[in-house]
């Protein structure tokens, strides 16, 4: 089988003594939660980390606080399994708990938590591989190589955000609290990710999710749809996180944002596709001019599953779905 | 009968379910070592020089090993031996085995690996069947018939351009059925041990410990009495572990070397190199039909991308036309294959071996031919079916064949008539048929030893235990021995046990592969146990003083059959027959038939019986999206006789699914020279959440060939699945799929040529020129001959 390097395990008692480690060890330390993402990574050499900080077990991390009309306070390491089913974010916030029902399989869920969903490595083909495979085609940009082998012309990592809660969040316009050892700083969700693939999180590496605030939901509407080859298992493909404020009146769009993930190396909030509901009723041709909207808006490229010409058809498809799906809710 | 028959527990199955059965991984002998193999990173390319030094001073290295310390090559087929253990020189896919570690951990042995520096000089790889066609400097075997065309084969039986002209409609369409592999959730794992006595044992997750066995002796020059090789259960099969592997023979030398145990425990990538699978093939097929719907004539070409080395190419290349004949009666037929070597890890047997590819493009034909003649598709099928005790026109013998009965079981349970152009737009339904074997008629190598034997031993606590050489993959080959030996003698599962799998103790068994273990290792057992009644009757019969012929054998004891109530249980029966005859052993042995073809070329297709299936598959497609939803299967299968109906039911299951998952996902691609998804992640295979409900009929017309009547049922269940479904999702949009994967942007794509007025279709749109060779031409048993080619064709190319 394959092996892990060899590393060494640190167990913070709290938050802050982990930053303080982090800020000690600097780039060569990384954090782990759940560990569905770092350990496998780690076993084909994707990431090196001399120690890795161990989240996990604390506590301080796990609790859901506030009240959804006043804004609720996750904790980053609730569980995938935790997330899917908790009453209130099923009956206030159903896009999270879709979202996380959406991702990997079962027993993965019990092990991965909101923060490790939220910070999910970028992936690409020339990219999740073993060492002797990416060895084959001498690597690529986004680690130990100089070429980016879906675009060898560019600069850049094109590597793709996986994330299925990021969108989630960037739709409700969630704010991330981070600790370092200089103190702590909120930045709201959009802040979060770069469009690259590899510096795809402004988070710094110094930095530890503490806390993720879902905003006030009042009466506003979300919806999340994803797409994937299999009903199980799969990264997203794309996938597609609405979020509505509604008129007094429950049937115009007083405000809108749409995000999209799994395209490009970050989610991103598709203002044309937004603009296209404000003012306006969810009737068929304005949830269509949406949608056509967020296609034109989005180009993925040939670095995941399935065909990426068809995947750009489908976000038209996908966005569609997503706010029928909201239109339903609203009624 | 009280075990045949009998949804029995398999003999092995609480081991299974609670974790205990021990295989290849699980064994750890004293002092082992772990080893690790070096692969190329490069497709196809010269090795210049290979610096072990690195490795050879980390501490923990015990032995390693290059290519040249065993020169001699192996190969499955006598026709192809062409694989090193290691390379030597050339390196011919990405993923070949360079040199291998032998260490006191995996974590050293991987450095070690890792520390080895080879230098390569690179040569163009050839990736295609495109380019596996073109002429070439640097061909990747220097065996092959002419350039990277390892092998062509052609046969003509009657006049097919005769039938065409006779016939009212002719189709001519091309197919494509891409490459897939087995993924068996075991990967290959083995364990050397070298004897101070100068004997090596091997255990191995392999199908075929025979040819393992025999590899070895080869590669290591060790005379084969030295050579013991146990097959360990195999954590499923399907074909991948039917060749001897590199890694194998590499265990073997570097315990040798190191004079310590080794174990070998292959990644899941490292399997995806190993790979085997389905070749991927390129087709051509013209249908001829008359107005009536009686087929005419066929004419089937076939390139196959072999991948690097022979493995069972040869066989798959004839597969690739055998079976094509065997479901409905065909007047005439003409085959062509042609099998390329690329720079790709090879090619090999996956379940159906080479038949599942020509079935899709026949099964679409047939569809196609419905549509146009205003037949009902299972009618069409109906009134071509080859008569049971018949000769094909190809001379494969058709003993029982219950394909009727299949066709309308299927047309029944599934509401296929009122489905069947019928559903509201967007679903569909799509039928489609099969035939495969029951073991192949002739070994791998040539021999005229039967091709299965089987030992019992007696103890006097009236315990039986078979010895056998097969192997059981999963599918329940030791339970079905267990089942028929207790049928046999009147006892229970519980006084057997069973050995299989070991050199040093069973009898010769070929192996797990083509479908043919219950029916030789069956009869087998059956010749075993019936000498074993002979004894065991003449000695009861003598204590309760009464003729042999009134012992009846029943629940572990031997009756008087006239008068039940004088009986001796099993045990003293056995002691008796010990103390008549001396201690007590008996053999019984298998051999097919012979087989009615005698062409050169005539070896592969002649199976002592054949198993038939069909199936409709129901789906939705969503016509915004591509998206498939298979809804519900529904398959008969005529397997003659269920040994038990159970394991029978969960072999057709798994087919079907495995057919779904080459029908809608699976897809062996490769980039930039090397495999694309090699990981259980990224290579797609259908989950519990992709696959739908099945509902399995099993046609029981007992065949006088099999055990008890039975026939195969491992494989030949997959068959109709590719077809069905591409049927299905024409009947349901209105578009011809005609290559598989069928994935949503495919049908997408026929969607939209289809609305913009073109053909609504998808799939290969044309068949480079391939210089076949001259055919042999056989006349069908029904215009005379006997069987013979009636030329001598002249063989142009070298290596024939």
């Amino acid at each position: 089988m394959l092996r892990l390097p060899e590393f060494t395990y640190r167990r913070p008692q709290n938050a802050r003594e982990a930053a303080t480690i982090l800020a000690g060890e600097g780039p060569a330390a990384m954090l782990v939660a759940g560990g569905t993402d770092l350990w496998p990574k780690m076993k084909r050499r994707q990431m090196e980390p001399r120690v890795v900080v161990g989240l996990r077990h604390l506590a301080e991390l796990r609790g859901v606080t506030g009240s959804p009309g006043a804004g609720l306070t996750l904790g980053p390491n609730l569980t995938l399994r935790e997330l899917e089913r908790h009453p209130l974010l099923l009956e206030k916030y159903p896009s999270v708990a879709e979202a996380a029902r959406s991702i990997s399989s079962p027993p993965l869920k019990t092990m991965g938590t909101l923060g490790g969903n939220l910070c999910v490595d970028t992936r690409c083909f020339y990219y999740d591989q073993t060492h002797e495979w990416r060895q084959s085609i001498h690597f690529c940009l986004k680690k130990d190589g100089d070429t980016c082998w879906v675009a060898p012309g560019s600069r850049r990592c094109w590597a793709v955000s996986s994330t299925d809660l990021a969108p989630v969040m960037l739709a409700l316009n969630a704010r991330i609290h981070l600790l370092s050892k200089d103190g702590e700083r909120t930045i709201e969700a959009g802040q979060m990710y770069n469009n690259d693939g590899i510096a795809y999180l402004s988070k710094r590496p110094n930095e530890i999710v503490t806390a993720v605030d879902l905003p006030a939901i009042n009466g506003d509407v979300t919806s999340f749809r994803k797409l994937r080859r299999r009903g199980s298992i799969d990264f997203p493909i794309l996938n597609v996180a609405v979020w509505l404020r509604l008129t007094r009146d429950r049937r115009t769009i007083e405000a809108a944002r749409i995000a999209i993930g799994g395209i490009t190396s970050s989610p991103f909030l598709s203002l044309p596709a937004a603009n296209a509901l404000v003012g306006c009723e969810l009737t068929p041709d304005v949830i269509a001019a949406a949608a056509v909207a967020a296609r034109l808006d989005s180009r993925p490229l040939d670095n995941t599953d399935l065909d990426f010409s068809w995947r750009r058809s489908m976000v038209e498809v996908w966005v569609r779905r997503a706010l029928e799906q909201a239109s339903h809710r609203m009624s | 009968m009280n075990i045949i028959g009998k949804p029995l527990r398999k003999v092995d199955a609480v081991s299974k379910c609670i974790g205990r059965t021990m295989f290849a991984d699980d064994i750890v002998l004293p002092q082992m070592l772990y080893a690790k193999i070096l692969r190329s990173t490069r497709p196809y390319a010269r090795i210049r020089n290979i610096d072990t030094s690195a490795a050879e001073s980390l501490e923990g290295v015990k032995a390693i090993l290059l290519g040249r310390e065993l020169p001699i090559t192996f190969g499955i087929l006598p026709v192809s031996q062409d694989e090193h253990t290691l390379a030597i020189d050339v390196v011919r896919y990405a993923g070949e085995p360079v040199a291998a570690v032998a260490a006191v951990d995996e974590e050293t042995a991987e450095e070690a690996v890792r520390r080895i520096k080879v230098e390569y000089e690179d040569l163009p790889p050839i990736m295609s069947i495109e380019d596996g066609l073109k002429p070439t400097d640097t061909p990747i075997q220097a065996y092959a018939e002419d350039g990277n065309i390892h092998k062509t084969v052609s046969f003509t039986f009657g006049d097919t351009d005769a039938a065409f002209e006779k016939a009212d409609l002719v189709l001519d369409g091309l197919f494509f059925y891409q490459g897939n592999t087995h993924l068996p959730l075991e990967q290959h794992a083995s364990v050397a041990l070298y004897h101070p006595e100068d004997r090596l044992t091997l255990w191995s997750s392999t199908q075929t410990p025979h040819y393992v066995h025999r590899a070895l002796a080869r590669v290591l020059e060790m005379t084969p009495n030295r050579i013991q090789v146990i097959a360990c259960p195999n954590g499923g099969g399907f074909g991948g572990k039917s060749d001897p592997f590199s890694h194998e023979i590499a265990v073997a030398k570097l315990a040798m070397k190191a004079g310590k145990p080794v174990k070998i425990a292959l990644t899941r990538e490292e399997v995806f190199y190993c790979h085997r699978g389905r070749h991927p093939v390129l087709m051509r097929a013209k249908l001829g039909v008359s107005k009536d719907g009686n087929f005419t004539g066929l004419s089937f070409q076939t390139i196959l991308d072999g991948g690097a080395y022979g493995s069972y190419g040869v066989a798959s290349t004839y597969y690739t036309g055998a079976l094509q004949t065997t479901t409905y009666h065909l007047p005439a037929y003409k085959f062509e294959g042609a099998r390329l070597f690329t720079n790709k890890p090879p090619c090999g047997p996956k379940r159906g071996h080479g038949t599942p590819q020509p079935r899709l493009g026949l099964e679409i034909q047939i569809d196609k031919a419905a549509e146009l003649l205003g037949i009902d598709p299972a009618d069409l099928r109906l009134r071509n079916l080859v008569p049971a005790d018949s000769l094909t026109v190809n001379w494969l013998t058709i003993r029982t064949i219950g394909l009727r009965r299949c066709i309308e079981k299927i047309v029944e349970a599934s509401g296929w008539k009122d489905k069947f152009r019928k559903l509201p737009y967007g679903r569909g339904v799509g039928l489609a048929c099969s035939c495969y074997l029951t073991g192949a008629g002739l070994p791998i190598y040539w021999n005229n030893m039967p091709q299965s034997g089987v030992q019992l031993k007696f103890d006097r606590s009236g315990l039986v235990t078979i010895f056998c050489g097969s192997t059981d993959i999963g599918q329940g080959s030791d339970s079905i021995l267990a089942y028929i030996v207790a049928e046999v003698l009147g006892i229970d599962c519980s006084s057997i046990r069973v050995v299989t799998g070991d050199t040093d103790l069973t009898p010769v068994d070929l192996g797990s592969y083509s479908s043919r273990v219950t029916l030789m290792t069956g009869n087998a057992a059956i010749q075993a146990a019936e000498r074993a009644r002979d004894l065991l009757d003449e000695a009861v019969a003598a204590e309760l003083k009464i003729p042999r012929n009134r012992i009846v054998a029943a629940e572990g004891r031997m009756f008087d059959a006239e008068d039940p109530s004088r009986s001796v249980d099993f045990a003293k029966a056995v002691q008796l027959a010990e103390a008549r005859f001396g201690t007590l052993g008996t053999t019984g042995c298998y051999s097919p038939p012979k087989s009615a073809a005698k062409f050169k070329g005539g070896g592969v297709g002649p199976s002592p019986t054949y198993s038939f299936s069909a199936a409709v598959v129901q789906l939705a497609v969503d016509r915004e999206t591509g998206i498939i939803k298979i809804e519900k299967t529904w398959i008969a299968h005529d397997i003659g006789r269920a040994i038990n109906p159970l394991l029978a039911l969960g072999q057709v299951e798994g087919s079907v699914y495995m057919g779904l998952g080459e029908a809608l996902m699976e897809e062996h691609e490769f980039r930039l020279g090397v495999h694309k998804t090699p990981s259980m992640l990224d290579y797609k295979s259908p989950t519990s959440m992709d696959i739908c409900p099945v509902e399995t009929i099993l046609v029981e017309e007992p065949d006088p060939i099999g055990p008890f009547g039975a026939k195969e049922v491992g494989q030949g269940p997959l068959l109709p699945i590719p077809p069905a479904v591409c049927n299905a999702v024409y009947d349901a949009v209105g578009v011809r799929i005609d290559e598989i994967p069928v994935t949503p942007e495919k049908i997408l794509s026929a969607l939209k040529a289809k609305s913009q007025g073109k053909d609504g279709r998808y799939g290969p749109s044309s068949f480079p020129s391939v210089e076949y060779r001259d055919p042999v031409f056989v006349m069908p048993p029904w215009e005379g001959g006997d069987g013979r080619a009636m030329n001598e064709p002249e063989y142009t190319r070298k290596g024939t």
